[in-house]
């Protein structure tokens, strides 16, 4: 517990120490960051029925930014 | 600290973690500098997806609407149904084809204050054998002039599982001796960062832990018997009553000089069923004459058998538990994916629609299977015995038709 609280801690002092950083990337240089084609998920309906299908099929799970419930598996 | 005991730490002192985290958050809400931050578009999305592989074919509609109620608060609402017939070869070796219905309907608030924003989700699925309520709740907090986002989820679960049984007259019914359940928490934490004015990467970690009934109240696993003609019996799956599991991935996503864009995803995943997979996913993304986007994909998933997996048990009982679901076995799968997305106008459309796409998209996937036989081609009389079957191996296609309006 101890090794916890030091990690939230530590991360805490580095976070707020962190907040003086000046953004590197302008926010008039994101003209190419802010395109659609770069959106990390540009269709959710379409993802989330793709994440679901991979779900079902493999053993892994997670980590996709998805959720949901039940089953439709077998 | 691995996911996994976070996740025992977070049980055993749930109020002192939670109270550092959210001082944590507290003071980035206040450090920071205020660039107001933005819901997500009003839209709506109206889609046809159909699977066909392995003897089942999955299909129906799904329909996503999110609307923003002024520039703090949105909503989000999905309807998704799916009509599954099924003889896969599960269903061959140990029951009949069937045919099934799942309706999945949810529900989404968005709040943001400032530069964070918070989210709830409630989300209940049917089918006539398993009903499942989920709850997820959600913040996320832009930072460093919004370079970073960094961004934390929980995830809970009540699952009911139920056995349908064939009536007499041939019918199914829900068996009325058969209740299980099973509950699901799951912990997320996201960091997305621009690296450069080209590049933006992000982090996601999640831990999910299940409890209760895991294994399927139909499918079977099969043990040697001499006694039998195939050379082979079988019996009920048995899964253990817990199952945690972390799963870390990272995407590096890069805009390239001719307007395109080019993203690699690559996630690792284990359990505590010794199931290790890695996932290796590239898109790559490509505009064309002003109204249309293409889409490729190619994406590899390779993964191990979980502690308990046989395709064939040397007898019955053979250990505590037993499975031979192949989605626990050890095996390779490969997907191609093609995608077209047309913009386009309707004259006489109404003024307050902005801008609507035609999409779609066909994926093709093939899993070889390293350890999972074809039982449905033992055939002692020809010489191929119970486990000396050719490996089994899925060639399935996942269409997807939807329009998209933004108003």
């Amino acid at each position: 517990m101890r090794i916890a609280k030091l990690v939230v801690l530590v991360g805490m002092g580095a976070v707020v120490s962190g907040c003086s950083i000046q953004p590197w990337v302008k926010p008039y240089e994101r003209e190419h960051l802010a395109d659609p084609i770069m959106a990390f998920d540009r269709d959710p309906v379409s993802s989330a029925y793709l994440d679901h299908v991979f779900d079902a099929r493999e053993g892994a799970r997670g980590a996709t930014g998805g959720s949901g419930g039940g089953c439709g598996c077998n | 600290m691995t996911m996994s005991r976070m996740v025992r730490l977070m049980k055993g002192q749930p109020g002192k973690l939670l109270a550092l985290a959210l001082l944590a958050l507290t003071m980035l809400g206040h450090g920071s500098t205020s660039f107001a931050g933005v819901l997500a578009e009003d839209r709506a999305d109206a889609l046809y997806h159909r699977y066909q592989g392995g003897g089942v074919e999955i299909q129906g509609p799904s329909v996503l609407v999110r609307k923003k109620l002024g520039e703090n608060f949105a909503v989000n609402a999905n309807y998704y149904m799916d009509f599954v017939t099924s003889a896969s070869i599960d269903v061959k070796l140990s029951a009949s084809q069937y045919k099934e219905q799942r309706t999945q309907k949810s529900l989404g608030f968005e709040f943001l204050h400032g530069k964070t924003t918070y989210t709830a989700n409630v989300i209940n699925s049917k089918e006539s054998d398993y009903t499942a309520d989920t709850a997820t709740f959600g913040l996320s907090q832009d930072m460093f002039g919004d370079l970073t986002t960094v961004s934390l989820g929980y995830r809970r679960g009540w699952n009911h599982v139920y056995r349908n049984i064939k009536d007499p007259d041939g019918g199914k019914v829900r068996d009325p001796t058969f209740a299980q359940q099973m509950d699901t928490r799951a912990y997320t934490v996201g960091l997305s960062q621009i690296l450069t004015r080209n590049l933006i990467a992000s982090l996601n970690v999640e831990a999910i832990t299940d409890e209760g009934y895991l294994n399927s109240p139909y499918r079977s696993v099969r043990y040697a018997d001499a006694g039998d003609p195939r050379g082979f019996a079988l019996q009920s799956e048995i899964y253990p009553r817990t199952h945690t599991s972390q799963a870390t991935a990272v995407v590096l996503k890069y805009y390239l000089p001719w307007r395109a864009a080019i993203e690699g995803n690559y996630r690792f995943y284990s359990d505590s069923w010794g199931v290790n997979a890695n996932t290796l996913d590239l898109t790559y993304t490509h505009p064309w004459h002003g109204r249309w986007i293409f889409d490729g994909r190619l994406r590899y998933y390779t993964q191990t058998q979980a502690d308990f997996y046989s395709d064939l048990f040397p007898r019955r009982d053979f250990q505590n538990f037993l499975a031979r679901d192949k989605e626990l076995a050890s095996y390779t799968g490969y997907t191609i994916g093609l995608g077209a997305s047309y913009e386009f106008s309707v004259p006489w459309a109404p003024k307050w629609i902005q801008k609507s796409t035609l999409n779609a998209r066909l994926d093709h996937i093939l899993i070889d299977y390293d350890n999972f036989r074809d039982a449905t081609k033992t055939n002692p009389g020809n010489g191929i015995l119970a486990g000396a079957e050719p490996l089994y191996r899925l060639n399935a296609n996942v269409f997807q038709l939807f329009l998209s309006v933004w108003f």
